[in-house]
């Protein structure tokens, strides 16, 4: 059973500050033991606009950011004009009454204001109202002061002593006034014992890298990809790896695959705009038969779109990507820890197949936040680096000729290292015969091009067996089956566990891995399935499309989101809810104004 | 020992270095004179083919790897450099040649051109300068005089062309040479020296296309072209280099403009290099102590 479950949301204008009290406010949930989801909607500019933070704790894992709103924290008039008439009976609102006003205040909610000037008179600036907002919302969930005297100590330490009393003296005057003017909810934040860490997807995907022996990373700045960057680049000398901002994206693949070329595990990331100047080169990859990873962090399309929304909307960007066929291998991470484990997997999977793989994570997951038990984040992961000579500078003597690309049943060739001695070679974008030359443009060579083709295609054969089949998250003989891809698995199956208390009973087919597709596996799960939905992300039913393509399956109904924000919980329900009645095969939710 | 390794080291000679198949360049071809200086230069260095990695890009000249027997990358148009430099940092042990065009260099790859000079990555890179489009039947390049005609320009280009002696020094390339595939001797030593020089060298060179640009031929840079060391220019002064550079009519200056040795290749600044071998042969995964303290960040 659910012990609490308790969604707070900070927000204000960009430059407000509202970060640092959600970050501590989510380390001291995370350090009882309890689960955190954390949602920051925020817009592509530098000062000013709107900002809202959502922040859920439970004592059970937290799926997602949730329906409902237990408390606000406008730091703004805006943030109050916005968000006052979504809370609900039971919620309380912390405000500073010198600058903020209520205006229509609905039934049950529990009005929580605080005068900045009169808790603390002498402090100027405007963060003092956050430090206030925060100790009084730790006194409302009976959070011990000593806590929060700890976290600001250690955050203000660098400042010097003078700093730390004040914030300390201030947070003091925020927590005695919420304990004598506010009721406290009616629980006290319990202490689950074993501490959670807490992050971001796009700081899982770089530890994933890490894990795998990523030796060389690039990137151009692209939100919401640019975490990665970040995580990489700050760790860079602590784990020996070389990471680069080059001047462009096409820039970024190409230098990803000479370093890969040249033995390096190599990984880029980016967002849709990026990934596309990518394509022609990963293509150029599979040609060349060199591993390289790369992460497309999807974001509101087309062009440069929304930037700081999210979309499920590059999926077949991502399946056509770059002119011609060739090998390559598609993951979509399903949760946090997923996006940390997927990229060793994959990492193996490319080096053994010589192919690049993509990995399709978008902004709910990359920027998105969660609490995760550490021993989850295993970086003992298996290393499988594939037919390469040459790692440690040496190969075998060779019988002849080096042949690079040898035709093979499995279509797997011997890869040799540059600087490898006796296995000297030449790799080429243009079609090529089994030493490496070139046969492109040859009348007389139409029979070498479809040999060597054959054998780039017919390497991902062996790749679906090693791949996880997908499997049915809840009852088999459910009313529903929701099928979902990627980041929406969080949702959806607490869309479930919503929709089994209404009598619904659903299950969840949750996608992950997408070329190859275990077309037949879906096949037949789905087959048995009774109401078939399909819950995404985007427009055009991205998924549902390709699904269609690939195993003749049409859905009974679908639930798409297209205006940037992510699904919350209750619009799946509407949507399958609305399905079911027979009122629409596709429902489009609308979202509330909550940003 | 060390001597011992060097006994036993085998003389290369230029006919190791013929590749698998022979040129498909047309008769008269500048890009054979370009491909004969590199076989020498690699062997005059007394490099063996498998410690040399040659990246080209698309065009005629980009396909030179595939005339030269040592580990070669035939890349995308436009983008050996980019694919070079990461091949460059991921073993520094290897000696990376560059090789291309000027439409696959100075057009297409403009970016990484500037991007790869600014950073000084240890780098020789070797245009074969032809000022047209050769492999696509003769349209106009980004060093096609003015007025030029051409397949796209068939009334005379009126755009300015790149000049890249100069754009190189202005980007922070520490070798900046010129060479002439007339001129052999000086086209060897030119590209040896590029390539003992810790740095990003740029070695431009008329390689005149016998098929498709008829202003611009052998006869023309033999009669104009002037060795800068003949004419007394000191390659330690940034302002001659830029003043020489900048010429362009009845003397054009070839030779080695510019040459700054005090600036450390990228590889070297890298601290992550610094703390051992080639980045490629080094062992993967994270130590439990170090995963530890990445966890531990996160709680």
């Amino acid at each position: 059973m659910r012990r609490i479950d308790l969604a707070i949301g900070i927000g204000g204008a960009a430059g407000q500050g509202i970060a640092t009290p959600g970050d501590i406010l989510a380390r001291i949930f995370v350090r009882r033991g309890l689960h955190v989801n954390a949602y920051n909607a925020y817009q592509s500019i530098i000062r000013g606009g709107h900002i809202f933070l959502t922040l859920r704790t439970s004592d059970q894992p937290v799926l997602s950011h949730g329906d409902k709103m237990d408390v606000l924290v406008p730091l703004n008039q805006d943030t109050m004009n916005r968000h006052l008439k979504l809370m609900r009976p039971g919620s309380a609102v912390l405000f500073n009454s010198d600058t903020i006003k209520p205006g229509v205040i609905p039934d049950g909610v529990q009005l929580c204001p605080f005068s900045v000037k009169a808790l603390a008179p002498t402090i100027r600036g405007d963060l003092v109202q956050n430090t206030v907002a925060l100790a009084a919302v730790l006194r409302l969930i009976k959070v011990e002061f000593e806590t929060l005297e700890a976290i600001l100590t250690l955050q203000f330490r660098r400042k010097g002593p003078a700093a730390v009393a004040e914030n300390v003296g201030v947070a003091r005057a925020g927590y005695d006034h919420a304990a004598a003017q506010f009721t406290a909810f009616p629980f006290a934040l319990p202490d689950a014992g074993k501490r959670l860490a807490f992050f971001e997807g796009n700081q899982a995907l770089a530890m994933g890298g890490a894990a795998a022996g990523v030796r060389f990373y690039c990137a151009y700045p692209m939100s919401p990809a640019s975490g990665v960057l970040h995580w990489m680049a700050r760790h860079a000398r602590q784990l020996g790896i070389m990471v680069r901002q080059v001047e462009d994206e096409i820039g970024v693949i190409n230098m990803a695959i000479g370093a890969a070329h040249a033995g390096c595990r190599a990984m880029c990331a980016t967002s849709g705009g990026g990934f596309a100047l990518m394509s022609e080169a990963l293509g150029a990859a599979a040609m060349m038969e060199i591993p390289v990873v790369c992460i497309n962090v999807q974001r509101a399309g087309p062009a440069t779109g929304v930037p700081t929304k999210t979309e499920q909307g590059d999926l077949w960007q991502v399946l056509g990507a770059g002119q011609g066929d060739y090998p390559r291998i598609v993951v979509a991470p399903t949760s946090i820890v997923d996006c940390f484990k997927l990229v060793p997997a994959l990492f193996n999977l490319v080096d053994k197949f010589q192919c690049p793989g993509i990995i399709l994570s978008d902004l709910l997951l990359s920027e998105g936040r969660s609490s995760v038990d550490p021993a989850e984040v295993d970086f003992n992961v298996p290393i499988d680096r594939g037919d390469v000579i040459g790692l440690n500078g040496a190969g075998p003597p060779v019988n002849g000729d080096f042949k690079r690309y040898l035709l093979t049943e499995s279509g797997i060739s011997p890869r040799a290292l540059p600087g490898t001695p006796g296995h000297v070679h030449v790799v080429a974008t243009d079609e090529h015969d089994e030493d490496g030359v070139l046969i492109s443009d040859e009348f007389t060579d139409a029979h070498k091009r479809q040999a060597m083709h054959e054998k780039r295609m017919r390497k991902i054969d062996a790749v679906l067996p090693l791949l996880p089949p997908p499997e049915v998250h809840g009852a088999a003989d459910a009313r529903v089956t929701l099928v979902g891809w990627g980041s929406t698995e969080g949702v959806i199956r607490e869309a479930m566990q919503q929709l089994a208390e209404a009598g619904v009973a659903a299950n969840n087919v949750q996608i992950s891995w997408l070329v190859p597709l275990h077309a037949e596996a879906i096949l037949s799960i789905l087959g048995k399935c009774r109401t078939v939905i399909i819950v995404e992300n985007n427009y055009s039913g991205q998924f549902a499309r390709y699904l269609r393509a690939e195993t003749g399956i049409v859905a009974d109904g679908h639930i798409r989101k297209y205006d940037g924000e992510p699904f919350m919980p209750h619009h799946i329900v509407d949507g399958v809810t609305a399905i079911l009645a027979g009122s629409t095969k596709l429902y489009v939710p609308v979202h509330e104004i909550r940003v | 020992m060390a001597t011992m390794a060097q006994t036993e080291r085998v003389r290369v000679t230029v006919r190791d270095l013929k590749g698998k198949v022979d040129p498909d360049w047309c008769p008269g071809c500048g890009d054979f004179g370009v491909l004969a200086a590199l076989k020498q230069a690699i062997v005059e260095l007394g490099l063996r083919p498998h410690e040399v990695l040659t990246v080209s890009g698309i065009g005629c000249s980009s396909n030179l790897p595939g005339y030269l027997n040592t580990y070669g990358m035939h890349t995308l148009h436009g983008r050996a450099l980019a694919v070079a430099t990461g091949a460059q940092l991921a073993n520094h042990d290897l000696k990376v040649v560059v090789t291309g065009g000027d439409g696959d260099g100075y057009g297409i790859g403009g970016n990484h051109f500037v991007h790869t000079m600014r950073r000084n990555v240890d780098l020789t890179y070797i245009v074969m300068n032809n000022q047209i489009y050769g492999l696509t039947t003769g349209q106009l390049s980004p060093t096609s005089i003015k007025g030029m005609n051409t397949k796209s320009t068939p009334f005379g280009s009126v755009e300015n062309p790149i000049n890249p002696i100069p754009l190189a020094l202005a980007a922070g390339a520490t070798y900046v040479a010129r060479g002439f595939t007339g001129q052999q001797k000086q086209l060897v030593e030119l590209i040896k020296g590029g390539m003992q020089h810790r740095g990003f060298a740029l070695i431009d060179t008329f390689s005149p296309c016998v098929t498709y640009n008829h202003d611009n031929t052998h006869e023309f840079f033999k009669q104009r072209t002037r060795k800068l060391d003949e004419m007394g220019h000191d390659p330690t002064d940034f302002h001659a280099a830029m003043e020489q550079g900048c010429l362009w009519g009845e003397v054009i200056p070839i030779g080695l403009f510019w040459r700054r040795e005090d600036v450390p290749a990228l590889d070297q600044l890298e601290p992550v290099l610094g703390e051992g071998g080639p980045l490629a042969r080094r062992p993967l995964g994270v130590p439990a102590d170090v995963a530890q303290a990445l966890i531990g960040e996160l709680m």
